[in-house]
Parts: C-alpha cells; structure tokens; sequence
C-alpha cells in the first residue's frame, strides 16, 4: 500500500471518527430536534392560512376562505379521487388551483410550488383527526 | 283585527299559492287569510356581498347573483307587496361596493325594506348603508302581520370603538368568517328595550315576523351562526303565539323551532357556505330538525345560491327554497308536529347521500 493511500484511509477513519463524535446516526433523533421539525411544519401551516386568507392568490380579491372558513368542504382525506366534473382522477393540488383559476381569476401555482405546499398544509392541518377515505366521493 | 282561519284547509291553500309561483327561482312569502283579499306575498333576496375590485370592476361572480335574483323577482305573479333584503348587500361596507348594490336593488319594482349584515355595517358604523336604507332597525304592519327588522351584528363595544387602530381593518377583521380577531354579534340591551317597546300594544295573536341577519339562536359560534343575547330576545318573542324569525348570514338551508319560534334562514345569491359539521375541528349545534342542502358543486358557479318562497299560512312559514342545479326544497310549518318540516325529506329513511356533508 502506497503512502498516498494510507494517508487517504487515515483521512476517513477521522472523518468517520469525527461523525460519531457528533452523534449523527440515522434511526436517532433527540426532543430537540422533534420540537424544531414541528416549529418547520407549524410555520408552514401559518403561512397556508395567510394565503388561504389573501386576496393575492387571485386578481379579484376573492380569497380561498371566503367560501371555506377553515378550509372546510375541501375534502382533503378523499384525494386523489375521480373528480366526476373532470371526468379523471385528480389530485388535491389541482383542485386548489381550479379554485385560484375559476372564482379568484388568478394564475395556477406549479404544483411543487412552495405556496402550493403551504396551501396543502394547511388545508390538510384543519382536516387533522379524520379518516383517511381514498376516492371517496 | 284579522281573524285568521287556523283550518288545514287555509293553509293547504297557501301552500297551493305558493307552489304555483314556484316555477321562478326566489323568496317569495304568501300570508294566507280567511279573507283571500287579504291574501299577500313577499320576496326575499339575501347575502350579495357584492365586492369591489378596483375602479369600475366588481366580483362578477356575486354580481350575477344579485341581478338574477332582482331580475327573476321582477318577473313574479303574483306581484310581490315588497321585497326584503336580508343584509350584506356589500363585501367590505365601502360607498361603492353599496352604491353598486343598490343600483342593482333599484331595478325591483317593489317596495324594499333591508336588514343591516355586518359586511354594510363595520366600516363606518352603517353611516352610509342609513344614507341609502333609513333605520337600522324598525317595525311595521302589513296586511295584519306585524314585522319587525332586527340589527343583530352589533357586538361589544370595547371590538368595535376601541381595539382596531383604522375603520378599514376592523372591517376586514368582522368580514372574515373564520377570523379568530371576531366577536360575537348581538342584538344588545337598548335595541332589546326598544323591541320589547315596540311589542308592548300589538296583541299577542298577531302573527310576528322577525327578520335579522344572524340566526337569533345558537348554533356554532367559531363562525357566528350566532348571536350573543339570543335567549333574551327570545323572551321577547316568547308570548307571542306564532313567531317566524326569518335570519340570513349563514349562507345555507336550516330551520328549527324553540317554543312558539319558528327559525328559517335564506340562502346567499353570492356563494353557499359549508355545514359547520363539515369543519372536523367545530363543536356545534345545528338544528336536528335541519337536513341539510345538497353539498355544492363549484363547477356550477350559481349551485346553492338562489332564494326561497314563503308562505305562512297559518301565521307560521313555509318556505320553498329554489335550488338552481338541484330539486327544489320546501320546508314547511307542520301544524301537527309543532314544528318546521321538509315536505320531501324529513324522514332519515328518505334522506339522499348528496346532503351528507363530510
């Protein structure tokens, strides 16, 4: 073995060495780090309802929560399902952006949007206790 | 003093008035008499929210709903005595928003009498809205029938005069539904002392109609489905031996009845709001009486909109509510039961899986 190569395998053994010493391990998570995922999501939750709340989703001023206070009758436990006004099965982000396309006139998020994903946390955040139901109509 | 015929046969004859105007989509209510001359109808429009965009550009979508309804009601036979408006004429109480509605009010050919709904009034404190339509609250007779116009959507004084830094955001903070920043509306002690006035000299077996906005019962308050002091004005209304309180707000079919009270509201020519069962996270307390509407379809852009008939017979209501994409509804004052029924779907066994809201 070359003195080149034995310098590159002591670099590892360090690096590995040091990644323990940090506690890094993929099945292991600490309260910390549960409370900081939750504050992530949460705040994700806070901006879904800004938008849900907002005229700038559309151009005419109709916001998503004129019609459903609380993101009620948005069925979001159902989705995908088989959308019978679209004749296919559709998803609940597509959904979402017939309401921004139809009664608040506006333009449609990409579907990995991050407003789309906030919309999507929302909506499912007040849905939180119910069954899931797949394609039920 | 009227003496009106309590017998099945009266009221089966209002009900047959009504059903043969019924081909047009509106609220209209039939007052049958033992004296047909007597006999008198009204229409109902409610909940436009008709919503200013920027300078000449309103919401279309509300707008159409509002000249359907003025127009459809100008079309009725039997002409209507008057017209009610049951409140949120406006989205955000602003002088266009009410000047636009009102424009398209002007077009019945009728007299109109409105209720105030807290979208007209939160603004300037219904300051414009009085400009336009007079009192905010008041009384009349018509034909025998007491009426009288509640403003139900005050709320406590320290909301409205002193927590809100502008007019224009304690407007948007009453206009959103679900808006945790509300308040609950109320009718208030000194309109209270003012009904109880007003009620003092009319005899307790003249038919009473009440018309608020909000429901003057209980039902879910995350949403003021709602008013505060509803069981003091049902005292009120309590020694009277046929009450009907007539409510908009809320946007969807409900009745109920508490003693002598019959409840009914109208429905929105603007938009329909979910059952508030349909929110998983709400503790409420809607009618059993109530089977719900169908739920909407929003690719039917006028789907659960619309208004009703009513005709009240027996000094009781029976309302037919016009649906525009689904079978009309008729809930009606059951003399036997006591209480209001739907004609149709009353029994659980009859009920349709598109009034399950989930």
């Amino acid at each position: 073995m070359s003195k080149k190569l034995l310098v590159v395998a002591g670099a590892a053994i360090l690096v590995a060495a040091a990644m323990s010493g940090l506690g890094v391990r993929a099945d292991e998570f600490t309260k910390e780090d549960l409370e900081r995922w939750e504050k992530e999501y949460t705040s994700v939750v806070q901006k879904g309802r800004e938008l849900w709340t907002s005229a700038d989703l559309g151009t005419n001023g109709v916001a998503c929560a004129q019609c459903h206070p609380n993101a009620a009758n948005t069925h979001p436990e159902t989705y995908p399902k088989f959308q019978q006004q679209l004749g296919r099965v559709a998803t609940l982000r597509e959904m979402i952006n017939w309401c921004i396309q139809q009664p608040l006139e506006g333009q449609p998020l990409g579907l990995d949007d991050a407003k789309m994903v906030a919309i999507e946390a929302y909506v499912a955040y007040e849905r939180r206790g119910v069954a899931m139901a797949p394609g039920k109509h | 003093m009227i003496k009106y015929d309590l017998s099945r046969r009266a009221f089966m004859k209002g009900a047959g008035a009504a059903a043969a105007v019924s081909t047009l989509p509106l609220s209209l209510v039939e007052l049958a008499f033992a004296d047909p001359a007597q006999n008198f109808t009204f229409g109902y429009i409610s909940d436009s929210h008709i919503q200013h965009v920027k300078g000449a550009k309103f919401v279309r979508n509300w707008d159409r709903g509002l000249i359907r309804a003025v127009a459809e009601t100008n079309l009725l036979r039997p002409r209507p005595d008057f017209v009610m408006f049951g409140g949120d004429l406006a989205q955000l109480g602003t002088k266009e928003e009410l000047d636009h509605g009102a424009e398209m009010l002007s077009k019945l050919s009728h007299k109109l009498y409105c209720v105030m709904g807290e979208h007209d009034y939160y603004l300037d404190l219904g300051e414009y809205w009085s400009k336009l339509y007079g009192d905010h609250y008041y009384s009349f007779d018509h034909k025998g029938v007491h009426f009288v116009v509640l403003n139900s959507i005050l709320t406590y004084d320290e909301w409205t005069f002193d927590r809100w830094p502008t007019a224009e955001q304690r407007m948007l903070e009453m206009a959103g539904l679900d808006n945790p920043n509300g308040s609950p509306f109320m009718v208030g002690e000194k309109q209270r002392e003012w009904l109880a006035k007003d009620l003092e000299t009319v005899d307790k077996a003249t038919p009473l109609v009440v018309f608020s906005h909000s429901p003057i019962q209980k039902i879910y308050k995350g949403w003021n489905f709602w008013t505060e002091d509803a069981e003091e004005v049902q005292a009120i209304l309590a020694p009277f031996a046929r009450t009907s309180v007539i409510y908009g707000h809320v946007h969807q079919i409900q009745y109920n009845q508490i003693g002598n009270i019959t409840f009914n509201s109208v429905m929105a020519t603007a938009w329909p709001w979910p059952y508030p069962q349909s929110y998983a996270q709400a503790e409420h307390h809607l009618p059993k009486l109530t089977v719900p509407m169908n739920r909407a379809d929003p690719f039917f852009e006028r789907d659960a909109t619309g208004w009703q008939f009513v005709d009240v017979g027996t000094g009781k209501v029976a309302l037919e509510y016009n649906l525009y994409n689904n079978t009309n509804r008729r809930v009606a004052y059951n003399p036997v039961t006591g209480q209001p029924e739907d004609s149709a779907y009353q029994d659980p066994a009859r009920q349709i899986a598109p009034q399950d809201h989930f």
